[in-house]
């Protein structure tokens, strides 16, 4: 059976790739660490299948995404290079000569993704199938990627061809170390929930709360906004509200749709995003940006929206997440 | 009990503008220590953590094709595709900017919007000319009204779309989270699925708010207006 492994070995490859052009980058003083700190999250994809088997000890890879973290911690470790691209002009001059044509390298990827989702489960040899039903998405996209990558190079020919790799480490030195951060949120769920965490918040919940259906779905609706908010992140939010509530009382006792639940949840929370100067990279620098008199005009423009939206997110829930 | 110092460690943490990478690691520790994890215990959380979040990161695949086709001028089709879509009205532009930025989210193309790349350059110039085609030279007051319009407009259709597409970060976490967590067996499908709803809902309460912005630029500069006896 075909698991998600080979896309997880592709990835690690791709970063390790960006490493090595990273470090050979004369013109970032930082190259060095920045090659490293991107070279040691290539080798934990690839290191991470043994782990993923428990067939190699996990706290090699503990102590490696200790010294990842430090790395994308500092300026003085990890420091984006320059990366040549093409200019304004240049890029007007693309746009008339490709049009809506540039859109189908895009679309590959979706297209080819949910294919490989509904295609994935009639393939099947002596009656076991030969995709990991759970990973089908996964390889889906990592296939869509490689296809698009295909059409783009074969309609744009971009010379010399390994241009892709150059524009690929530069949106990747942009984003930096929040690449890491929601896998290191998703760890962060992960020690909050072994120590208890969303247990207390639980118990706080279920002191207060009714054990009414309603009454469940509000709480965890209006948690995910309220620690959205607090946190600036509904990523950090969600595994806490969602062992405090989300599971415990929604899913588990009663009987709610998993998929519905857990992703209108999610939803709830980005109306915590829009009300909170914590998120600052949509709220704040946006205002920043537009040179704006007040810094929390974009928050107050969102304002309605949000409040909306979550009255709207807990109705939705409420409809369709319960079988009645 | 004790343990809910971990969140107010994070909540401290991002107030305080740390690295959030710094913040997350730090209190995850303390959490874990709090919580009574042996060391060996907490290095093989974030071991196996990070190991079974691996597909949160799975976005790093699509780099490559997105950065060949926005050297090729994808932004600037973006923008031609605008303009043939508004009809020059403050309420036209951000509606149309609305359903563009969300059908896109939803196909994955998360980075074609946001307000250094559209916003900014493309988006607000064509509101701003369009409500001073109308009223004449804006007041700053007015001005604010409109880019707090034209940045909220960007980040509620990204917000409210994106999760329809099945690879984006948010998606991966929730099945990632409780596959582990809870052993399910979620398809990041059903769970895009179930947000195509919510995004509807955001077009029509946003785009409505957005249609109105007219209205409420005229009452806006109408107030200012000196009082003239009549």
């Amino acid at each position: 059976m075909i698991n998600a492994e080979p896309l997880f070995w592709l990835i690690g490859a791709l970063f390790l790739t960006f490493a090595a052009l990273i470090a050979r980058d004369q013109e970032n003083p930082r190259r060095v660490t920045s090659a490293l700190f991107w070279g040691l999250i290539g080798a934990s994809f690839i290191y991470g299948t043994w782990v993923q088997a428990k067939a190699a000890p996990a706290w090699i890879l503990g102590v490696v995404v200790l010294v990842i973290a430090a790395l994308g911690s500092s300026k003085r470790t990890l420091r984006a290079g320059v990366v040549v691209t093409t200019g304004p002009p240049e890029r007007e001059e693309y746009a008339a000569r490709f049009g809506n044509r540039l859109f189908i390298p895009a679309l590959c990827i979706p297209v080819i993704a949910v294919a490989v989702t509904l295609i994935a489960p009639l393939l099947t040899a002596g009656g076991k199938p030969i995709i990991d039903p759970s990973a089908a998405t996964l390889l889906g996209l990592g296939l869509g990627a490689i296809v698009a990558l295909g059409v783009g190079i074969a309609m744009l020919r971009p010379r010399p061809v390994t241009v892709p790799l150059q524009e690929g480490r530069r949106l990747l030195e942009t984003i930096g170390w929040a690449a890491i951060l929601p896998q290191m949120l998703a760890v962060l769920g992960v020690l909050f929930t072994q120590a208890g965490v969303g247990k207390a918040v639980g118990t706080v919940a279920a002191a207060v709360v009714p054990d009414v259906l309603i009454f469940g779905v509000i709480a965890y609706c209006l948690g995910m906004a309220v620690f959205t908010i607090l946190m600036g992140n509904a990523f950090a939010a969600f595994p806490i509200m969602t062992a405090a509530i989300g599971w415990p009382v929604l899913v588990a006792a009663h009987g709610g749709n998993p998929a519905v639940v857990f992703a209108i949840g999610m939803l709830a929370g980005f109306c915590g995003t829009l009300c909170t100067p914590m998120a600052a990279n949509f709220n704040i620098v946006p205002a920043a940006l537009l040179e704006m008199r007040n810094r929390y005009g974009v928050i107050t423009a969102q304002l309605p929206t949000a409040g909306l939206m979550l009255v709207a997110n807990i109705v939705l829930m409420f409809v369709f997440g319960f079988a009645r | 009990m004790f343990v809910l110092i971990g969140v107010l460690l994070v909540i401290i943490g991002f107030a305080l503008r740390l690295n959030p990478l710094l913040v997350v690691t730090v209190s995850g520790i303390i959490t874990a220590l709090i919580g009574q994890m042996s060391p060996l215990a907490i290095l093989e959380a974030f071991g196996t953590g990070f190991a079974s979040s691996r597909s949160v990161t799975t976005f790093v695949i699509v780099l490559p094709v997105i950065g060949l086709i926005e050297r090729m001028g994808l932004q600037q089709q973006a923008k031609r595709l605008i303009n043939k879509l508004a009809a020059l009205t403050a309420s036209r532009i951000l509606l149309s900017y609305l359903l563009v930025r969300q059908v896109t989210a939803a196909v994955g193309l998360l980075n074609i919007g946001g307000t250094p790349q559209m916003v900014r350059p493309l988006i607000y110039p064509m509101v701003e000319g369009a409500a001073e085609a109308k009223h004449g030279p804006l007041s700053e007051r007015s001005k604010d009204l409109l880019k707090g319009s034209a940045a909220g407009t960007d980040n509620v259709g990204a917000f409210f779309a994106e999760d329809i597409f099945v690879a984006v970060g948010s998606i991966l976490l929730i099945t990632t989270f409780v596959d582990t967590a809870y052993g399910l067996k979620l398809q990041p499908l059903e769970l895009a699925l179930w947000a195509i709803p919510t995004a509807v809902v955001a077009f029509i309460l946003h785009g409505f708010r957005m249609l109105r912005l007219d209205a409420k630029l005229d009452r806006t500069i109408a107030a200012e207006q000196p009082k003239v006896a009549s």
